[in-house]
């Protein structure tokens, strides 16, 4: 059976969509006390982009062998990962009223398969989700499969050695259904990430390293589409996208602010956040 | 135990087409023919183990049976979290093989040496931890876990190791067998050590001294029905395993015991003494430095059995 091929919605509509899950993760974070959003803020566009405009996922048949898959590399980004799968009709919206509850499976970071449909690895410990769907990205070859297969990283992320290993093995095997996204906010979550670490020229890294890589504004849809569909279109190298975004995106004073990388909002920041997504 | 690893490994991929090798650059020329067989399922993953783990855990959860084969310490110790978070905790059903493990690589030095392995790696849930004695029982094994739903952490040597199990023996992850019948004394171990075991036991017999040796198979699960049908009859038990004294099967088999009902039983531990060993010699040299080759387990066990209190 072929997976269900991506719905087709108009850049107004994807921005509505964008808003929408904004809103809704800024209220739910404040009620759970979920930390996080500077990071999930921040990879709204690319999470949209992917789950409306390019992935072969069919929630009503989430395990189909024949799927794209998605791995939340940057697993902390897990809160927005949740309102894209509810939003895009993998559960009911009303499953995330428990999130961050006692007992609940939606928390953090995203549990192992099998407890939340949509969700491909646990991931939450860095350095995981990329190798992991360079070995499905490799099973699908062998198996003959359709599937592509992505990453979402986090820029931060990118300290971590396995990473870096697998970005050498995919190249020499010549992985070209394997896709990296990297959200680059240039934030980690204690000081800037091009000073923490040298990432700089992080796009001219990978392409070193044998990928194809591209730069882009990472909020930016007809950009993030056109990155997808070159990444698709390589027949040879495993493909990166270096989306260049803001941390904290879409609510002005957590824009590029690191703080929101531990606080949750207060009912008053709760109530000027609403009010800045509500007048987009 | 290696080219039986390398011969099994073949035939199996020959059969299956979910059969997956990943190697980290280690096995020079070893699997040339499981390469003929199933070229589009091996991988030479390079000297980057954790990502080779947290591969094969992505190909396990795409419906592959991946095994993961290089020295013990760098598919084990190196890549621990990528073992615990993606084939653990995924239950994603990886086989993981250690080569050399023990002191097979002793002239190695401690880089190469695998003490901890097992002690570690049997706290991660769901992960069977085996260490098969000889040739049949690691093919025995390495076929169970191949159909098994969960992951398995299988430690081996290198060659040369000779057959301890009999034509009869029950052979697979859990199973224990008795080697040899005794009646004074239970030598109970896991892995081609117990080759040293039972040379211990041949030589004591002409003594007057009865030595019965156990065969366990691994740490995880450990056979519970055989070990109670042991302390019905064996009050006196030496661990034996070729593995630091902390945690492995001496510790296994010492919770197994403070957790049930039954006779009460003297458990000794032998293995390698809490340390780094760093003068160095081969593998025969090291277990007789440490006392845990066939002479020195038979003084160790001529002195327990004078020793006990009458």
């Amino acid at each position: 059976m072929i997976a269900t091929a991506p719905t087709q919605r108009s850049p107004a509509q994807l921005a509505a969509t964008a808003l929408t899950l904004r809103q809704r993760l800024v209220s739910t974070s404040a009620a759970a006390k979920i930390p996080h959003l500077g990071s999930c803020l921040s990879c709204v566009e690319l999470l949209v982009q992917l789950y409306w405009q390019e992935l072969h996922l069919d929630p009503a048949n989430p395990e189909d062998p024949e799927r794209d898959r998605f791995l939340l590399s940057k697993g902390h980004g897990a809160p927005i990962l949740f309102q894209v799968l509810a939003e895009r009709g993998f559960f009911p919206l009303e499953r995330l009223e428990d999130f961050g509850k006692a007992g609940s499976v939606f928390h953090e970071h995203p549990p192992k398969p099998g407890y939340i449909p949509g969700i491909e690895a646990a991931t939450g410990s860095l350095g995981h989700g990329l190798p992991m769907a360079l070995g499905m990205a490799l099973a699908a070859r062998i198996q003959q499969r359709p599937s592509r297969c992505y990453a979402l990283l986090s820029d931060g992320e990118c300290n971590e050695g396995s990473i870096w290993e697998a970005a050498l093995l995919a190249a020499s095997q010549k992985v070209h259904t394997l896709t990296a996204i990297i959200d680059f906010n240039k934030w980690q979550a204690t000081g800037r990430s091009q000073e923490v670490m040298a990432l700089d020229p992080l796009a001219a890294k990978w392409e070193a390293f044998g990928w194809h890589a591209q730069e882009i504004d990472g909020h930016d849809f007809a950009a993030i589409g056109q990155a997808l569909a070159a990444a698709r279109a390589e027949n040879e190298r495993p493909s990166v996208i270096v989306a260049h975004t803001v941390k904290g995106k879409g609510v002005s004073f957590m824009e590029d602010d690191n703080n929101w990388h531990y606080r949750t909002p207060n009912p008053q920041e709760l109530a000027a956040a609403l009010a800045e997504l509500e007048t987009v | 135990m290696r080219d039986s690893f390398a011969r099994e490994m073949t035939a199996l991929a020959a059969q299956r087409s979910d059969v997956t090798l990943l190697s980290g650059d280690i096995g020079n020329r070893m699997f040339d023919r499981f390469k003929e067989v199933a070229p589009a399922r091996f991988f030479n993953c390079g000297i980057a183990e954790a990502n080779m783990m947290s591969l094969a855990a992505g190909m396990a959860l795409s419906g592959l049976r991946p095994v993961i084969y290089t020295i013990t310490p760098f598919t084990t110790t190196r890549c621990l979290e990528q073992i615990r978070v993606g084939v653990a905790y995924h239950q994603a059903p990886v086989v993981i093989v250690g080569t050399g493990s023990g002191l097979s690589y002793a002239e190695l030095g401690p880089t190469h040496h695998s003490l901890e392995d097992m002690a570690i790696l049997r706290t991660l849930p769901g992960l069977n931890v085996v260490a098969p004695a000889d040739s049949a029982e690691l093919v025995a094994q390495l076929r169970e876990a191949l159909n098994a739903p969960n992951p398995t952490y299988m430690r081996i040597g290198k060659k040369g190791e000779p057959a301890l199990h009999g034509q009869d023996a029950r052979l697979g992850i859990g199973k224990a067998n008795l080697l040899r019948e005794g009646s004074d004394l239970l030598v109970v171990g896991v892995g081609p050590i117990l080759g040293e075991a039972l040379q211990a036991a041949e030589a004591l017999a002409p003594t007057g001294i009865s030595v019965a040796v156990a065969s366990l198979g691994g740490v995880k699960p450990l056979d519970g029905p055989f070990l109670a049908a042991m302390a019905e009859r064996f009050p006196h038990w030496l661990s034996l395993e070729e593995h630091g004294i902390t945690g492995g099967l001496g510790s296994a088999l010492l919770e197994w015991l403070a957790d049930r009902d039954g006779p009460a039983i003297r458990l000794r531990r032998l293995g390698v003494p809490d340390a780094f060993l760093h003068e160095l010699g081969n593998q025969a040299y090291t277990r007789r430095q440490l006392g845990l080759d066939a002479e020195g387990l038979a003084q160790t066990i001529r002195r327990a059995i004078e020793e006990r209190p009458q």
